[in-house]
């Protein structure tokens, strides 16, 4: 597998604690991801993945902690910041706009992109439908690279829920995002489509360089796709190394068998 | 310079008012608490609750029943009418529509809104029915102390009264009951109350039921107050206001709610009308709402709300 | 013909972004325009039946355009950008009053400062389209609510609009020209020296109008605008996550919602009561316009028409059927059904089909791409 050709660090979370009311879904948790790598975040259920991701686009505000993204530090991200910035997320239970076709989500995702206002879209003739070709084209781009081109125009609603992570992945990639955040890309999925979405995450690092960070529970996967992973286990950090690494680890076999602490 | 009798009297107004609002609100409460569904129909509520009442008491008196016989058969009746309403709206309406947004079902909530106000008025009438169930007499209380004494309707005491012990049965409902624990149960999770049995069509029933018997309630007082017409429905809206500064989810924030609209509203017309221009009520208490959304969306007795995702 | 696609291939994106990429759909629509444009005013010209008395133009087609617009507006707010409005009336209000008042002339004295503003009767189109401003301003600043507020605590912020306002145009002497009785008359309705006063001419006026506005919304709610919108109404913190600021997503619904209201509230009084009171501008007007939107069907332009039509049509024939039938009901029994049949229609619509007609149309429309085929 191809490797991260440097070690330039895009993103640094140091010593990020985070609680609700009296529940510690982090604590003093610190990673950094690399630039252009696949780097993944495992651990059991309530581990604190999820909490992570939001924290780093800025959805979760952190108690304590700082976070550092293209040199920049600070206590929290806001989430315009992050999307400004060049963050793009999926979600564990997909947050499609479901009343909307896969082709207008995906545009959705250009929305940073684009520039005229109000009155040009009203009349929608030179500049601004300039523009909306212009996007439509880059859209249609990722349209053909995840092979959904039969249901550009279909509601996502209507859609199988393999097609609706697809599409949700679209929406990311149309933000063409310097830090890609995937929650569970595989969730709910059969083995072929698992495959397909492997190969989509592989070719998304590979083709546009994008740096991608991945919850996933399948373990099988987790090893195949990622350069580097960070366990958590009930908020704090257990093992950060590469996949072969942590798959030795002692306090991650211990914390997947659920021994008591 | 402002009499303090004067402003005793108002303020004293005001409240009593203020707790008609409440009643209306209570029955908002019940329903959104238990089923998260924005009940714009309460209003509607007492209007067919009302008119129930009102034309089955005129038609039992007319027939030669003695009063408290037919007052007795009347307000049965109108609970059997509530009662089937409630079914209904379970049935055909809400049932359908669960796990829909609040936006829809709130809707659908205008939809029934419509659905009552026309029936019942179709059926019952739509003339203005006077009611006289509570005596209205007015008392001049402190006579020694203000000139002229501060003047009490009979009928805003009542009010009080009944107000006060809808609320503590409604307590007691809640608090000791079987049914009442599970309503709160519903009210925490639909589908994990669900999966321990509760069954949720049944218990969404009992709601409804409750609403509407809150709503007769209501309309017995304000029927003797104003009569049952169909202009009561939008003094019930006033529910609305009193709701959001309440807080959605409070029995004691409708009350505290109401008795703050109610008071604000009479205080501002009399006080303030006479400078800016009569007829303040109308909006006041839809104003009030909207600064209390701006600083505390969550009401003064709301839950706070954390968004998950 | 068919209603076929097969054949109509697209080359370039902006062909497949048409407004209506079917051929036939764009054939219907040329044949509708041309009814409306040149078919009612031929047939009204020479008194041909229907247009032979005024009834068909002044009571029906007049009155279903300018709500057709009115829904439009409230369209945008409600279904594509899943703002809940009840105050829909007070904004049509706005537009008419500010119209009014820019009409026949603003004169606003500062005692206090020792000087007056004073601003001179404005031609009428100014006036309507700067009351659809004032409407679309008074829109964003009940809109900023809907930054911290959501759903329903909106819906009692919108119904704090409507009776503020009701309680103002009523009580605030100086938005009727301090008429004794509270009604006010339009100003005549002069655009560049034409004098528009029959009917026919009335009908124009607004079919114009609505046209024009029609598409330009539509435009909107197809273009990035109308995009951003509809994330807000679907899933609001993913929309922000992906960049959409809910600011001005929200506030541009807001204003250009209460634009057309506005305008629509303008012509309602200018073109179609011409002279009005407070009480034309109620909270069943807005409750109305909702419901037009929901039957006609959430985030559609079209269905903004069709609502509108059958909300104005079922009064008509509810009075009419029974008296053919030798039945006739009483005005009361009529606004009574009335009443039953919106209400139930309204949640049977919610229950089946969320998207109300227009939807229902659609699915006919794909249903009739692939006949005689179930597939």
């Amino acid at each position: 597998m191809r490797m991260p050709d440097t070690s330039e660090i895009l993103l640094q979370v140091e010593g990020v604690s985070l609680a609700f009311g009296g529940v510690k879904a982090l604590r003093d948790v610190s990673l950094d991801i690399r630039k252009g790598e696949i780097r993944a975040i495992i651990g059991p259920n309530g581990a604190g993945k999820t909490s992570m991701l939001n924290v780093i686009n800025g959805f979760y505000h952190p108690n304590r902690g700082a976070i550092t993204f293209k040199g920049r530090t600070r206590a929290q991200m806001q989430p315009f910041e992050a999307s400004r910035g060049g963050i793009a997320r999926t979600f564990q239970n997909v947050a499609l706009f479901k009343g909307m076709s896969a082709l207008d989500n995906i545009m959705a995702g250009r929305t940073l992109k684009m520039r005229r206002g109000l009155l040009w879209q009203m009349l929608r003739y030179g500049p601004a439908l300039t523009e909306e070709i212009e996007h439509r084209h880059r859209v249609e781009e990722i349209i053909d690279f995840l092979e959904i081109e039969p249901i550009r125009k279909v509601p996502v609603a209507r859609l199988p829920y393999g097609l609706q992570k697809r599409v949700e992945l679209g929406r990311a990639l149309a933000m063409e995002p310097d830090l890609l955040l995937l929650d569970e890309p595989m969730a709910g999925m059969n083995l072929e489509e698992k495959k397909d979405m492997s190969r989509f995450i592989l070719d998304v690092n590979d083709y546009y360089g994008t740096t991608i960070a991945l919850i996933e529970h399948d373990m099988a996967v987790v090893m195949d796709l990622s350069h580097r992973v960070v366990v958590l286990d009930h908020g704090v950090k257990i093992a950060d190394g590469t996949p072969d690494e942590v798959k030795k680890d002692q306090g991650v076999i211990d914390a997947y068998l659920g021994i008591a602490h | 310079m402002i009499a303090l009798g004067q402003f005793l009297e108002v303020l004293i107004g005001g409240l009593m008012s203020g707790v008609l609002y409440s009643l209306v609100a209570l029955g908002f409460v019940l329903i959104f608490k238990a089923s998260g569904v924005f009940n714009f129909a309460q209003g509607a509520m007492v209007l067919l609750a009302g008119l129930a009442l009102v034309r089955s008491l005129d038609l039992l008196v007319a027939n030669g029943f003695p009063l408290w016989v037919a007052i007795v058969l009347g307000i049965g009746f109108a609970a059997v009418i509530m009662a089937i309403t409630a079914w209904l709206i379970e049935r055909f309406v809400i049932g359908p529509l669960v796990n829909q947004n609040a936006l829809t079902l709130f809707m659908s909530t205008i939809g029934v809104t419509f659905v009552l106000e026309g029936a019942a008025q179709m059926i019952f009438g739509s003339d203005v029915y006077p009611l006289r169930l509570f005596p209205t007499d007015i008392w001049l209380l402190f006579e020694s102390h203000f000139p002229g004494g501060i003047l009490v309707n009979q009928l805003d005491v009542w009010g009080g009264l009944i107000a006060g012990i809808l609320v503590a049965g409604l307590a007691i409902f809640f608090q000791q009951t079987k049914t009442g624990r599970a309503l709160r149960a519903v009210a925490d999770d639909h589908m994990a109350a669900q999966s321990v049995g509760i069954p949720i069509g049944w218990i969404w029933f009992v709601v409804w039921l409750v609403a509407g018997l809150v709503a007769l309630v209501a309309a017995t007082v304000w029927g003797t107050k104003l009569g049952v017409q169909f202009s009561i429905t939008f003094l019930a809206l006033k529910a609305l206001p009193v709701l959001i500064i309440g807080g959605l989810t409070s029995v004691p924030g409708a009350i505290v709610g109401g008795l703050i609209v109610g008071a604000g509203e009479k205080l501002a017309e009399v006080f303030l009308g006479s400078h800016i221009g009569g007829g303040i009520e109308y909006w006041f208490a839809y104003v009030l709402a909207l600064a209390v959304l701006l600083v505390r969306p969550q009401g003064l007795f709301g839950e706070r709300i954390i968004e998950r995702i | 013909m068919l209603y076929r696609e097969a054949g109509q291939f697209k080359t370039t994106y902006a062909e497949d972004m048409a407004i209506f990429p079917i051929r036939q759909d764009r054939m219907a629509l040329a044949i509708l325009l041309g009814i409306a444009f040149i078919g009612v005013p031929l047939l009204a010209d020479f008194d041909i039946w229907p247009f032979g008395s005024d009834y068909l133009l002044r009571a029906i087609l007049l009155p279903f355009l300018i709500l057709a617009l009115a829904a439009i507006g409230v369209n945008i707010l409600v279904g594509y950008c899943g703002q809940i409005s009840l105050g829909s009336g007070a904004f049509m209000a706005i537009g008419a009053y500010s119209a009014y008042k820019l009409g026949t002339g603003v004169h606003i004295p500062l005692d206090w400062l020792g000087f007056a503003i004073s601003i001179p009767p404005l031609p009428v189109l100014l006036s309507i389209l700067l009351g659809g401003l004032a409407a679309a301003v008074v829109g964003i600043l009940f809109g900023i609510p809907s930054l911290r507020i959501k759903g329903l605590y909106l819906a009692v912020a919108t119904l704090a609009a409507q009776f503020f306002f009701d309680w103002v145009f009523l009580r605030v002497p100086w938005f009727t020209n301090y008429a004794p009785s509270g009604s006010v008359s339009a100003p005549t309705l002069d655009f560049f020296g034409l004098n528009v006063g029959t009917p026919i001419e009335r009908y124009m006026l607004c079919l114009i109008f609505v046209t024009v506005f029609a598409f330009l919304a539509k435009n909107l709610v197809r273009g990035n605008l109308g995009r951003q919108w509809m994330a807000i109404r679907d899933m609001d913190i993913a929309a922000e996550l992906i960049g959409i600021r809910p600011l001005y997503a929200k506030l541009t619904a807001f204003a250009v919602s209460s634009f057309i209201i506005g305008v629509a509230g303008a012509l309602w009084a200018f073109v179609y009561l011409g002279s009005w009171e407070p009480l034309a501008f109620s909270i069943e007007r807005s409750l109305q316009l909702l419901f037009m939107v929901i039957i006609g069907g959430l985030g559609s332009i079209m269905g903004s028409f069709i609502g509108a039509a059958f909300i104005l049509i079922l009064p008509i024939m509810l009075n009419l059927l029974p008296t053919q039938l030798g039945v006739p009901l009483s005005t009361e029994t009529i606004t009574h059904l009335e009443f039953i049949i919106f209400g139930s229609l309204i949640c049977y619509l919610l229950i089946k089909e969320p998207h109300g007609f227009a939807r229902l149309i659609s699915i006919g429309k794909e249903k009739l791409r692939l006949w005689p085929f179930p597939y």
